[in-house]
């Protein structure tokens, strides 16, 4: 399952940043992949929207990293928050 | 170049402070937050809920059931704004003045509150035609247009939408045009209306607005609140408002710009220092002249740090000797009329010899080390005051203002 969230939330950031998924690794910062903040709000946005989950605004904007991404998201539908 | 002094002699707000210049300036001297649950737009669907409305205003007692019909919100606010300006100056109009008067008006918005009205007609059921009004009621000059033919004003007439700096950049243009000779006499501030679901949706989505309260330069600020306001200015060669006898609350004495050329909504250090060298190097005064900041100071993590790097870059050491505050705090953010509700708070302390605070502090941050003039009023006698705009896009614009002492 946690894999199904990792190529999830990849998937998203690739598709909402325009990035070739092959250039995204667990371990890829935003910045070593080219994304900006304004990026990383896109992709918090889609993230919410595809997981039917709320991440707070502080999160949102402490997100620099894939794995960032992926643990956010897992703590958020693990916890019951999402669908 | 022809180079004459400035004086603003009439002042106009309409805040969440109050609906008037006196009640702004009771509230700013008492450290009275205006910030309060949103009451014009239903908040269920928003993750924010307060904002600094300006409470207590009815249209219809300023306006006639027709007129309304020709009024956006944020044209109301500013025209009641210039209303009070341009009586507080006592203004004398005669068929020249009318002439080569100006009214520059900053607004980022125009009329949001109509255009939302108008989408969701259109898009919530099909056919519904949108109000025959919606485009002059939604145009940024409305409220600049609304002005000039309230007065007769016949000059250059404009707005300017730069965001969060538009009226401290039309209060420059409204100055510069004063100071050349090209215009005798201006009205010149902002007007903002931003309280529309569709619109705040569009905020919460850029997440730097607070889920409490507006706490700017404080270790635990969330972010920042929106406001409403209409806020106005009566600026005219100083001694044609000696002639007159009009009283001068305090002089515009110069005018920076600049852009980071940097990030669409970070702001950068040396772009807003750059603005404030270039506003104190065209006024011709030495860092060390001035006592007090009226900060950008939006409450965000982003913002108010960085506008201390730019203060600690331009004033150096003599940054520790600053006042600096952020009276959004207490009236919120308005977006292209803060600029100029800032302008007013500033003239108001220069006159009144006293510094606004910053409210809400509760604790220091190790990056945000000047004094903010924490929470409480403090009696000053400052002789140059500045007021700094630093609009997302990375657009920077700041005012120089000079105590009117009552000589030459």
């Amino acid at each position: 399952m946690h894999e199904g969230i990792e190529d999830r939330v990849m998937r998203v950031i690739a598709e909402t940043t325009h990035t070739p998924i092959e250039k995204l690794t667990l371990d890829a910062t935003f910045e070593d992949v080219g994304l900006t903040s304004l990026d990383a709000l896109a992709v918090v946005a889609e993230l919410e929207e595809q997981f039917g989950i709320e991440i707070a605004n502080e999160d949102a904007m402490a997100l620099r990293n894939v794995r960032g991404a992926v643990e956010c998201v897992r703590l958020l539908t693990e916890s019951g928050a999402g669908q | 170049m022809n180079t004459r002094r400035v004086a603003i002699t009439g002042l106009g707000a309409v805040t969440a402070l109050g609906l008037n210049v006196p009640q702004l300036c009771e509230s700013l001297r008492a450290g009275h937050c205006g910030i309060r649950p949103i009451e014009t737009v239903e908040c269920t669907r928003l993750r924010f809920k307060n904002g600094a409305e300006v409470g207590g205003f009815t249209p219809t007692d300023h306006f006639t059931e027709k007129e309304l019909d020709h009024l956006d919100r944020f044209a109301q606010l500013g025209l009641v704004a210039a209303r009070e300006a341009v009586r507080d100056a006592a203004v004398e109009w005669t068929p020249t003045l009318r002439e080569n008067a100006a009214v520059i008006t900053g607004s980022c918005l125009g009329g949001k509150i109509s255009e939302d009205q108008t989408f969701a007609a259109v898009y919530g059921s099909e056919g519904r035609r949108a109000h025959p009004l919606a485009i002059p009621r939604a145009m940024a000059n409305a409220a600049a247009s609304q002005i000039s033919m309230e007065f007769g004003i016949l000059g250059p007439t404009y707005t300017i939408s730069t965001a969060c700096a538009s009226a401290t950049h039309a209060i420059g243009q409204a100055f510069a045009l004063v100071r050349s000779g090209a215009a005798e006499m201006a009205v010149t501030g902002g007007s903002e209306a931003p309280f529309a679901l569709g619109h705040l949706k569009k905020w919460e989505g850029l997440r730097v607005v607070s889920p409490d309260t507006c706490r700017p330069f404080s270790k635990d600020r969330r972010g920042m609140i929106l406001g409403e306001a209409g806020a106005m200015l009566v600026l005219e060669p100083l001694d044609a408002a000696l002639n007159r006898g009009a009283r001068v609350y305090a002089e515009v004495v110069g005018f920076g710009m600049s852009s980071d050329a940097h990030h669409l909504t970070l702001p950068s250090a040396e772009g807003a220092a750059r603005a404030i060298t270039a506003a104190l190097r065209d006024a011709g005064i030495s860092p060390e002249q001035v006592g007090y900041v009226n900060a950008h100071g939006t409450g965000t993590k982003a913002n108010d740090p960085v506008e201390t790097q730019a203060l600690r870059l331009v004033f150096r050491e003599h940054a520790a000797r600053l006042a600096v505050s952020s009276t959004k705090s207490m009236h919120g953010h308005s977006l292209g009329a803060t600029g100029a509700v800032e302008a007013v708070a500033t003239a108001l302390a220069l006159h009144e010899k006293f510094l606004p605070p910053t409210a809400n502090f509760t604790e220091p941050d190790p990056e945000c080390d000047l004094d903010y003039v924490p929470n409480e009023a403090r009696r000053a006698e400052v002789e140059y005051a500045i007021s700094n705009s630093f609009a997302f896009g990375g657009l920077n614009a700041v005012l120089v203002l000079r105590r009117w002492d009552g000589e030459l």
